[in-house]
């Protein structure tokens, strides 16, 4: 990653990014550009390092921010007409982690409204085209910041992953992109979709790129109660162990190991033997040839450096999409009943009554596709249907985290494609919900158990699309899970 | 199941939207198609499984019940919204 130092100035990066910026304006990648707050920042960056003083690791790295991450800077407004207007007195976790390396934002990047989709396209503002092709999707519901990124706009872009969101558009648009373990990274000041999946991530170009990222943002915040203590930054290993809850700054007291956590015992340097899992339940015609044959030779490049390929059996996986798509909604629903336009946002100003209010601002806030998801999640959790759609949604997860861990008993890692097809055309699945959520088929089921996955880019197609495989490991295997990718650049 | 433009209405109502007709007409083919998908979870045996509702590592995080400094303080939260009066929000009538 370029920092700003002696000889490149911050403001010089910075300048470049937000000119690159506004030369790709018609691909519609940001909804809002941070010309004078980036400046400003660069230029101060800039005087401490003629100083001689000490700056941070990312001084001066220009970054785009996926819209659903709440700074003051512009408005937030995780592309919904609902949220247009509202400035955040509050700054996220995770953002206020990276500015304080030095990193600067240069733009609010567009995405799915509230993160619901797979292609950008449910975005109130317009869909994102793909790097490669203007005519075809970025993929989503992140398709701004890896667009920014493939474009080399800017060095990295944050992304939020609840069902594929970060490794999906990372693969459309060949670029590196991350969704840690569940718990990693603070989810303090972003805005919520659904709280038993929600991660937050990153796109780079490189795997060490990635690995810095994650050193600075990773670790507990009292902010928010779901994080994990620093495993990926303890290099004793206690942290990514069984033992790792009895080390951890007291931020939280009172922990419990329900599920106890996996550990990779993933090969310590490269040039030791890894065992690497492929799903046959995925070596089907319903994935597109190019990208089972991109599969195909990564794993014949890994067994020509001494990895071993070992061939799993995860019948269950083909149910996930299913069940998360069930639990998913209902916690949208719950999560989304917060926007009233009573407090913040937008707000219909044709109502006589407050329940008018309420009944407009929302009709008229939310895009179709939020609304689908609100509803399906009432319905799944309405008396009469929670047994047969959220309760056995639930038992469908145990089910599927179960097959992982019986899977990463037998390998280190899984390698498997991220999604069925390449880049599709923009406008070709608007009108067939299913269509568009079957995208997420092979993204879905890491959600649903919390592990990580790490999308590589492998290659082109024929048409020039990138293509993108996914690496899988277990809870807390994050670290080494970024440095086994190394292996298959 | 068989949606209909009712419990299309009964939905909308539990969310809080006021949908127009065309609205019902068109959720009520995409509801459809996202039920008849999502059923197909009826093929799988959870008999005797326990359910997973979260999965995190830990559980009954605590802390001391006393407020700490925000960031946001109340004058910043009032500004957001879209008519104030007297450090109060203002809405249409409620009855």
């Amino acid at each position: 990653m370029k920092t700003a130092n002696k000889t490149v100035s911050a403001e010089r990066l910075v300048k470049d990014a937000l000119e690159k910026a506004k030369f790709f304006a018609d691909y519609h990648i940001f909804n809002f550009l941070n010309e004078e707050g980036a400046l400003k920042k660069a230029r101060e960056i800039d005087a401490k390092i003629k100083k001689g003083e000490k700056v941070g690791r990312l001084a001066g790295v220009p970054y785009a921010l996926k819209d659903n991450f709440l700074s003051p800077e512009g408005e937030t407004t995780a592309s919904a007409h609902i949220l247009q207007g509202f400035k955040s007195p509050i700054t996220a976790t995770a953002v206020a982690k990276l500015e304080a390396e030095g990193a600067i934002m240069i733009g609010r990047a567009n995405l799915d409204a509230f993160a619901h989709g797979s292609s950008t396209e449910n975005s109130y503002f317009g869909p994102t085209s793909n790097a490669f092709d203007k005519t075809r999707v970025a993929g989503g519901s992140s398709g701004g910041s890896a667009v920014a990124v493939a474009l080399d706009i800017v060095e990295f872009a944050t992304g939020t992953d609840t069902g594929g969101s970060i490794r999906q558009p990372a693969s459309f648009n060949g670029v590196y992109g991350f969704k840690p373990t569940f718990g990693t990274i603070s989810r303090y000041g972003v805005v919520a979709m659904a709280s038993s999946t929600d991660c937050i991530g990153f796109f780079t170009k490189t795997p060490e790129d990635m690995d810095l990222l994650m050193s600075i943002t990773s670790g507990q915040d009292s902010k928010d109660l779901t994080t994990l203590p620093d495993y990926y930054n303890d290099n004793t290993g206690a942290g990514s162990g069984d033992s790792g809850a009895s080390s951890l700054a007291p931020v939280v007291t009172g922990l419990a190991s329900s599920i106890a956590p996996v550990v990779a015992n993933a090969p310590k340097s490269p040039d030791s033997c890894a065992r690497i899992g492929i799903i046959k339940d995925f070596d089907n015609d319903s994935v597109n040839p190019e990208i089972r044959q991109a599969l195909k030779k990564k794993c014949d490049d890994l067994k020509k450096k001494g990895h071993k390929i070992v061939e799993l059996s995860m019948p269950n996986l083909k149910y996930a999409l299913a069940a998360y798509y069930i639990i998913v909604p209902a916690e949208v629903a719950s999560n989304l009943s917060r926007y009233d336009g009573i407090r913040y946002g937008f707000r219909s100003d044709k109502s006589k009554d407050l329940d008018a209010l309420y009944n407009n601002t929302r009709n008229e806030g939310f895009m179709p596709e939020n609304k689908r998801r609100i509803m399906i999640g009432n319905f799944v959790l309405s008396s009469g249907f929670y047994d047969a759609y959220f309760l056995k949604a639930a038992k469908a997860r145990t089910l599927i985290i179960k097959e992982y861990e019986a899977a990463f008993k037998k390998c280190d890692f899984i390698l498997t494609p991220v999604s069925p097809n390449l880049a599709f055309k923009i406008g070709e699945k608007v009108d067939d919900p299913v269509s568009m959520y079957l995208e997420d088929v092979m993204s879905v089921p890491l959600n649903l158990a919390g592990i990580p996955g790490l999308t590589v880019p492998a290659g082109k197609s024929k048409e020039g699309l990138p293509v993108g495989l996914q690496l899988i490991g277990p809870r807390r295997s994050d670290k080494s899970l970024i440095e086994f990718a190394k292996e298959l650049r | 199941m068989d949606v209909k433009c009712e419990d299309v209405r009964h939905l909308a109502s539990l969310s809080d939207f006021s949908l127009s007709d065309q609205e019902t007409e068109s959720l009520k083919k995409d509801l459809q198609g996202i039920i008849k998908y999502i059923s197909q979870l009826d093929e799988l045996d959870t008999k005797d499984v326990e359910p997973t509702y979260q999965v995190f590592e830990m559980e009954n995080v605590w802390r001391d019940d006393e407020i700490l400094p925000q960031e946001a303080n109340r004058e910043a939260l009032l500004a957001l919204t879209k008519e104030e009066e007297n450090h109060q929000i203002k809405v249409p009538k409620v009855l």
